[in-house]
């Protein structure tokens, strides 16, 4: 990229970049005079190297902490990616803004045909390591972010929605109509496929949960670094028997479950 | 969605969409619509961060003829490799260059004659950002 030469403006952009280096340098030293300031610098700062494969995110949520008919997970991903701020167009049918309102999180009841157990748990996009929506996508927007991560880039994102027939777990969502207000941490059109994203814009400032961990009072979400044997979603792996939904596929979910 | 729509706040255009040309009205709901922002006049010049500031993140001929390389570059940056730095981000340029109005509301950056706008519609280049980014600074 060519810089246009411009003396006059070399040295008014000098002095801009050294005053804002000065700036950083003095802000570094007062961080640096206290520890705790630092380290709370350092959390609330928003990332500007490269997401590396040295993590891998991930969940476990025990469905037996999951009570039947509780939605507050549901609500709080609402909430937090904007998704609470889309109503029914004009004239549509009840039942089928039900049924094809955006959602990146589902409630879902299963049963064992076998002894006939019911299972309440919150379905989303499942994080695979061998994602069939990123298999299928025509222009590359769905894709898998070095630390496990399956996300879409809407920029390149047609609407064609062969993901959302690709996926297994039905994780995937159409924003069908304008949106009215945007919000500055999830921008979002007519016509793309979204889905959970574990809270990205959360990883990307630095911060340690999901909006649905949080707002669980069950404690049944458990959120966090797979890669990390001392991350809590690591211990809880350890310490209890845990299921992939759909195992058989072999896509090896970044999302895990027990007692199903 | 048309211009009038998008101009007005957010309760208002969701709740009557209609009544999106009614001044009066859109006055009386702009206070508990969305966070004090007023119906859009137009920016008051000298309102913008920007323009109190020397320089913009490089020369102004250079952003003039090449600010799209940057955000661009940066938007890939953000999507795939989760960068967030806001000197060449979208968040960034809305947050400095937008203008207030008289009533120290934040105006819309792609409104017509506003710091995007004008110079958009001036070369006949559509501008997309806003159909999903917001067009309006972080709220605090």
């Amino acid at each position: 990229m060519g810089e246009p030469t411009d003396q006059p403006e070399d040295r008014q952009r000098r002095a801009f970049l050294t005053g804002a280096m000065a700036g950083a340098g003095a802000a570094a030293a007062g961080a640096v005079a206290s520890g705790v300031l630092l380290q709370s610098i350092a959390k609330a700062a928003p990332r500007d190297t490269p997401v590396s494969d040295q993590v891998r995110y991930g969940m476990l949520i025990d469905t037996s902490k999951c009570a039947d008919g509780c939605s507050d997970c549901v609500a709080a991903c609402d909430a937090e990616n904007g998704l609470d701020q889309l109503r029914k167009p004009e004239g549509a049918d009840d039942a089928l803004w039900d049924m094809q309102r955006p959602r990146w999180i589902r409630e879902v009841k299963i049963k064992n045909n076998s002894n006939g157990r019911v299972t309440t748990l919150p379905m989303m996009c499942q994080h695979c390591e061998h994602p069939p929506c990123v298999d299928v996508c025509p222009t590359g927007a769905s894709f898998r972010r070095a630390d496990g991560i399956v996300m879409v880039d809407p920029h390149t994102c047609i609407g064609c929605r062969y993901c959302m027939m690709a996926c297994p777990y039905n994780a995937r969502t159409f924003i069908h109509e304008n949106v009215a207000s945007q919000s500055t941490q999830t921008p979002r059109g007519k016509g793309v496929v979204e889905s959970c994203n574990l809270c990205v814009h959360r990883r990307d400032q630095g911060e340690a949960t999901t909006a649905c961990q949080d707002a669980c009072e069950h404690q049944a979400i458990v959120f966090g670094d797979l890669k990390d044997p001392d991350s809590a979603v690591s211990k809880a792996l350890a310490k209890q028997p845990s299921v992939q939904i759909r195992a058989d596929l072999k896509l090896n979910t970044g999302v895990r479950y027990t007692h199903v | 969605m048309s211009r009038s729509d998008r101009t007005a706040p957010a309760g208002a255009a969701r709740a009557m969409p209609g009544l999106g040309l009614c001044l009066a009205c859109a006055l009386a709901l702009a206070g508990s619509g969305f966070g004090g922002i007023a119906r859009a006049e137009t920016g008051v010049p000298g309102s913008a961060q920007a323009d109190r500031l020397e320089a913009c993140v490089a020369p102004t001929p250079f952003m003039r003829r090449r600010h799209f390389e940057l955000i661009e570059h940066q938007r890939d940056e953000t999507v795939r490799q989760g960068i967030r730095k806001t000197d060449h981000s979208l968040v960034g340029c809305v947050d400095c260059h937008v203008r207030k109005d008289s009533q120290g509301g934040y105006v819309p950056i792609d409104a017509p004659g506003e710091f995007c706008a004008a110079c958009h519609q001036y070369v006949g280049a559509v501008l997309d950002c806003f159909d999903c980014h917001a067009a309006l600074p972080t709220e605090d």
